[in-house]
């Protein structure tokens, strides 16, 4: 009995932690493409030109 | 900008492997020892080859759709937002077809050193552009785009496409509460269940009760602020005096917490917040993906919209030239009207003459001549030299927004429509009460329980007979579905659309642009020899008149002739070689044939005459036949000539036809089926054809429609061929077939589920079960219609 006292609120902050990350991942908008995304890792970037500024 | 040339030698070396059969770029058919199919074709080989860039080649498919050749170039700098040093703009590109399409637009901008930012949503095909510079720069980046063989438009931000977003990205917010919750609280039902009986195995009240509480703690607060779309959906409903499929949902889900709460308090044996946060979990995720699927169609075509026009240049009062959204424009401006632009408002011509082409406005298929002072509308596209226009009315008060009201009027009819499952939720809610309630009064009244017994008893009734299954029934089919006739090109974009194209038995064809392909096509004439055609060719190939261009497009590998002098409104001249109307080559008048024409004068030869004439789109007469033997009525209704429409009634076999019907009559003529019980298909593009599609009982339009004529088509389908529409009608059909199914399913449960719980013997694992079983169901019985494709291919 005593250990539920550290197991359930651990599981619930585990899980808390878990929905903050996907909440934050979505308002960074990070699933508004995820069809180019997914694939844009598939190709290399040239050597020349210069680089997207992703910040 | 500066470009990294590529060695020409290596560029070359490298083709012939890759693309030994077609066109160099696209992959199409050529003439033998042809490179490319079109100029367009060719310009973009040559860019991307000047570019570098010919990695995009080995990642693409071999074959691909042609490029955009007749996209004009647009200057987006009205749109531009400049913050100090920097300026930025989104854009909107049409034509991708694939990863390697992004990729090269991408690498194509961010070679220019001053680009801070490039970068093209697949999704969204929107294109955001950041850079260091003037705002004027946009027209040069949107043009590259645009000769890499892209359609590309500046967005036009419209307030519907941002709360789509908005409200899209809410579900999926309680989408995640709801998915967080219902795990955890699973976790902890799953120790009660397991520890249910008393004993020494068994677990004790207070840790039950425990149990309950922490559950109680995660599920309220996640129900409070996941269940709001239904509740919200709902609480409309009942506002207006009607039910919906939301109204049982929420009634069930606040009843299954409230005693689930109760339970808890009470130091009950049961509580089902599993159940009711699981319901809504489920519920959620067909709402969303069937929310994204139209989503990505709604978008789609307010992409078109904005392709379809969306900049217009205006004289300033000093004589320079400035760009401008319709929006900007005021009476009295006065407009340059290119070759080939559309006109954004209702203008008169200031001077000179040209032709213009009214298809969209009028369904007439002839580019009719206009002379100064005369009205052109919006929508119209000049086909003559370009013009000065002064604007006689904008906005309200233009032709076009006469069509909008006129479609808005027609659109209420059909928002009046029911789905199947909120029909069925009418008579739902109050039977599952009414079974609620005999319950009850048949263990209080007829069997003596206490009355907190048979109350329990009672909503446990109400929390089986919760409308999960019922409520996936349709989103699942739909969503399968639309999927499915998303990656045929056709966009679903009404929610209803499915069901109501499953029930239709006539179809009513538009002719110009819809039937057709709304375009000149050069006509055979065996009397022209291939000589005269490839030197007529060469000389078109340096002009942008659409029937330049459509010569050009039925010449394989045009090799543009130099020295080429276009007079704009007369011709082409090449030395004595001289392409153009009859005037400019001196022709002698000899019949009054109306048909659009060139003439090709040279040197020692007799002059030759080059006809166009709209083509039928592919598949047409495929598609009617298809139509005719499935027991559909096909029928053809044109603003255009008698003898055009009776032309292309007989080439594609329609024997039903009407001949120069104003938008009125059209309108008049689908209300006069619907009233004789006729559910009707309206396939159109035009702006005449609007409150037809918006009155009809199910439409469609060609992606290339006016934006007008997409805003009121329930689906839009893509690439030329007319076979879209026989894919669309068959697939809606069954998929309102497998919406039934899923229904009988849905409630075949629930005439299994309600005797248990009436019975009292529904605990929570076993409401937990049945609830997550029968969605399944429904939701395997939809996936099943949506794979079948690849069996097919």
């Amino acid at each position: 009995m005593n250990a539920m006292f550290f197991l359930l609120p651990i599981a619930v902050l585990l899980g808390g932690a878990a929905l903050a990350a996907f909440l934050w991942a979505l308002r960074a908008g990070q699933f508004d493409d995820l069809e180019g995304d997914g694939s844009r890792i598939l190709f290399d970037e040239l050597p020349s030109g210069s680089r997207r500024d992703r910040s | 900008m500066t470009y990294t040339v590529a060695a020409d030698a290596q560029r070359d070396g490298r083709d012939p492997a890759v693309h030994a059969a077609g066109c160099a770029h696209c992959g199409a058919r050529v003439t033998e020892g042809a490179r490319f199919c079109c100029t367009g074709c060719a310009g973009a080989h040559e860019l991307i080859g000047r570019l570098g860039l010919d990695a995009y080649y080995d990642q693409r498919p071999t074959r691909i759709d042609a490029p955009v050749s007749d996209a004009v170039p647009v200057d987006p700098t009205a749109f531009c937002r400049v913050d100090g040093e920097e300026a930025s703009v989104d854009l909107v590109v049409d034509g991708l077809h694939c990863a390697a399409c992004v990729w090269l637009i991408e690498t194509a901008l961010g070679r220019d050193p001053d680009m801070l930012e490039a970068r093209l949503n697949a999704t969204s095909r929107r294109l955001r552009l950041r850079w260091r510079g003037p705002a004027a720069r946009a027209a040069a980046l949107a043009d590259l785009v645009r000769r890499l063989g892209y359609r590309v438009a500046p967005l036009v931000p419209g307030a519907a496409a941002r709360l789509a977003d908005d409200e899209e990205r809410f579900l999926l917010r309680c989408l995640a509460v709801a998915g967080f919750a219902a795990a955890n609280v699973m976790m902890l039902s799953l120790a009660v269940w397991a520890g249910g009986g008393s004993g020494a195995t068994g677990m004790g009240p207070a840790t039950r009760d425990l149990l309950h509480f922490v559950s109680a703690a995660i599920a309220l607060p996640a129900l409070l602020y996941a269940a709001r779309p239904f509740l919200r959906s709902a609480l409309g409903a009942l506002r207006h005096g009607r039910s919906n499929m939301d109204v049982p949902i929420v009634i069930g889900v606040t009843l299954t917490a409230g005693i689930s709460l109760a339970q808890a308090v009470q130091s009950g044996l049961h509580a089902y917040f599993e159940s009711a946060l699981m319901l809504v979990f489920f519920l959620l995720v067909g709402r969303y993906v069937e929310r994204r699927a139209r989503g990505r169609a709604r978008s789609a075509a307010s992409h078109l919209l904005s392709l379809a026009g969306s900049v217009a240049t205006v004289e300033t009062a000093g004589g320079a030239l400035r760009a401008v959204t319709p929006a900007q424009l005021v009476v009295g401006d006065v407009l340059r009207l290119a070759t080939g632009e559309r006109l954004v408002a209702d203008g008169i011509l200031l001077e000179g003459t040209t032709r213009i082409d009214n298809a969209v406005v009028t369904g007439e298929s002839s580019p009719a001549a206009v002379v100064a002072g005369d009205l052109m509308h919006a929508g119209a596209i000049n086909m003559g030299p370009p013009v000065r226009v002064r604007i006689s009315a904008v906005g309200e008060s233009t032709l076009l927004a006469q069509m909008a009201r006129l479609l808005e009027a027609a659109e209420q009819g059909r928002s009046r429509y029911v789905s199947m499952a909120d029909r069925i939720s009418r008579w739902y809610a109050p039977a599952i009460h009414a079974i609620a309630l005999a319950t009850f009064a048949f263990w209080y009244f007829g069997n003596g329980v206490d009355v907190s017994a048979a109350i329990l008893t009672a909503v446990a009734v109400l929390i089986v007979t919760c409308p999960c299954a019922l409520a996936l029934a349709q989103p699942a089919v739909a969503t399968a579905v639309v999927g499915r006739l998303a990656r045929q090109g056709i966009l679903v974009i009404s929610p209803t659309a499915l069901e109501r194209l499953g029930a239709i038995d006539t179809v009513v064809f538009d002719k110009t642009g819809t039937l057709t392909v709304g375009k000149p096509i050069l006509l055979d004439d065996a009397t022209r020899s291939d000589a005269a055609l490839e030197m007529a060719a060469s000389l078109a190939a340096n002009s942008r008149h659409p029937l330049a261009r459509a010569l050009c497009a039925a010449v394989p590998d045009v090799r543009p002739a130099d020295g080429v002098v276009e007079l704009p409104g007369e011709g082409l001249a090449c030395a004595a070689v001289r392409l153009g109307s009859r005037r400019f080559c001196a022709v002698a008048e000899d019949s009054a044939d109306d048909q659009a024409e060139l003439w090709l004068t040279r040197p020692d030869a007799p002059p030759v005459r080059l006809a166009f004439a709209d083509a039928l789109r592919p598949g047409a007469r495929e598609a009617v036949a298809a139509l005719k033997a499935r027991g559909i009525d096909v029928m053809l209704v044109s603003g255009d000539r008698a003898a055009a429409v009776e032309r292309m009634a007989a080439q594609t076999g329609i024997d039903d036809r009407r001949a120069e019907v104003p938008p009125e009559g059209k309108l008049a003529l689908v209300e006069a089926l619907a009233a004789r019980g006729r559910h009707v298909l309206m396939v159109g593009d035009g702006i005449n054809d609007a409150p037809a599609l918006a009155a009809a009982h199910a439409s469609l339009s060609p992606g290339d429609a006016t934006d007008v004529a997409t805003a009121a088509a329930d689906a839009i389908f893509q690439g030329r061929s007319l076979m879209a529409v026989v894919a669309a009608v068959d697939l809606a059909q069954r998929a309102a077939r497998a919406m039934r199914v899923n229904l009988r399913l849905a409630l075949i449960y629930n005439l299994v589920a309600v005797p248990v719980a009436v019975l009292g013997w529904l605990t929570p694992p076993i409401a937990a079960a049945a609830m997550s079983s029968s969605s399944l169901l429904v939701v395997l019985n939809a996936v099943r219609l949506g794979r079948e494709e690849g069996r097919e291919r």
